[in-house]
């Protein structure tokens, strides 16, 4: 992801008259595989079109928002701080599964941005009231 | 119903275009509408005409050029993901077009259900 | 509203399983696809999962995959139900949206 796109206007063009509740679960670590990168690419995009976006870092997937990456070393690009414009983007509802955190000896102080922590009940709940389910 | 596809993986590897195929079919065969077949990460792979699998295993690109002829259906390719593997126009299979990922977020908001399929 | 769960993946392999397990509300499907087809198979190590899984959820597997595998569909374990793709076609319409466990 070189540039960030543009924080979207806020016209009607793109919004379809319908809101839906989008969730966006990510269950794999950044740079052992793409899918970390490119579903956040996916989140942006999303912010667009003004729906009720919500964004799951479960399992492996609560490594995505881990502070103090520098994947220069390894010679890949560092775009772990895209996950602080989500805010900019309004898409403010980013939840981390407690057990996933605590079970890889993580706090919230290694996150790089605010989550809310949510235990697995609650984590079922919020996800079955979702739309729509994407994930990689 | 209207059903939209996400296809995360590309052909062979990983079974997941395999399955899409299969649940796309499926879904026609019962007169449902595919609103759209959105490929994603590598999934981009499966619109690369080049591919030449053996002639006694499945074309899973030529599989979903023809159902594209034969039900109209859309497949579109990440112009991203598919910028980051080496794919484009030049080499796009018959029945796919490169496009934005917004089709994928239409997609989402547009059919009634949206199946994902990876690894 | 109650979801369609898909996993795709062996237990033995990943923990997508067991994540789907332990997020999947009382009353939503789960269904085996792909690799995830194993779990289904009676008298393994996930055998309790399995049926702890039946009593809460409705657990199906996709047969195409079972036979793909050579898992004949008498050996699946009781409390699971056998769908082809149309079958699954109809668990998606039937529930209102589908979270597949990559």
């Amino acid at each position: 992801m070189s540039d960030l796109p543009p924080i979207p206007p806020d016209d009607d063009e793109d919004d379809f008259g319908v809101v839906k509740k989008f969730c966006y679960v990510n269950r794999k670590a950044p740079y052992g595989t793409v899918y970390a990168l490119e579903s956040l690419e996916m989140v942006l995009i999303a912010a667009a079109f003004d729906q009720d976006v919500s964004v799951v870092f479960m399992d492996d997937g609560v490594y995505q928002i881990k502070s103090d990456q520098a994947p220069e070393a390894a010679g890949m690009k560092n775009f772990s701080k895209t996950y602080r414009a989500l805010e900019g983007y309004d898409v403010e509802k980013l939840y981390v599964s407690k057990e996933s955190m605590e079970e890889r000896g993580l706090t919230t102080d290694d996150f790089l941005v605010d989550v809310e922590v949510l235990d697995h009940a609650a984590l079922s709940a919020l996800m079955a009231e979702q739309e729509v389910v994407i994930t990689s | 119903m209207k059903f939209g596809v996400l296809v995360n993986e590309g052909p062979f590897t990983h079974q997941c275009s395999d399955s899409a195929y299969q649940f796309t079919k499926a879904a026609l065969e019962k007169g449902h509408e595919i609103f759209r077949v959105f490929f994603y990460y590598d999934g981009v792979n499966n619109a690369n005409k080049l591919a030449e699998p053996p002639s006694d295993d499945r074309n899973l690109t030529a599989n979903w050029s023809a159902l594209a002829e034969e039900h109209g259906i859309d497949l579109v390719v990440c112009v991203a993901a598919a910028l980051r593997r080496g794919l484009n126009d030049d080499i796009l299979a018959p029945g796919f077009r490169i496009s934005g990922l917004g089709q994928l977020i239409e997609a989402g908001i547009q059919a009634d259900r949206l199946v994902t399929f990876g690894d | 509203m109650s979801k369609l769960h898909t996993i795709n993946k062996s237990p033995f392999d990943k923990n997508s399983f067991d994540s789907c397990l332990t997020h999947a509300e009382d009353g939503s499907a789960v269904l085996l696809i792909e690799d995830g087809v194993y779990a289904a198979v009676a008298g393994g190590d996930v055998a309790a999962k399995i049926a702890d899984a039946s009593s809460r959820l409705k657990v199906y597997v996709l047969g195409p995959d079972l036979a793909a595998r050579g898992m004949a569909e008498d050996r699946i374990a009781d409390g699971v139900s056998v769908v082809d793709y149309g079958g699954f076609v109809d668990l998606a319409e039937a529930h209102d949206a589908v979270h597949s466990w990559l």
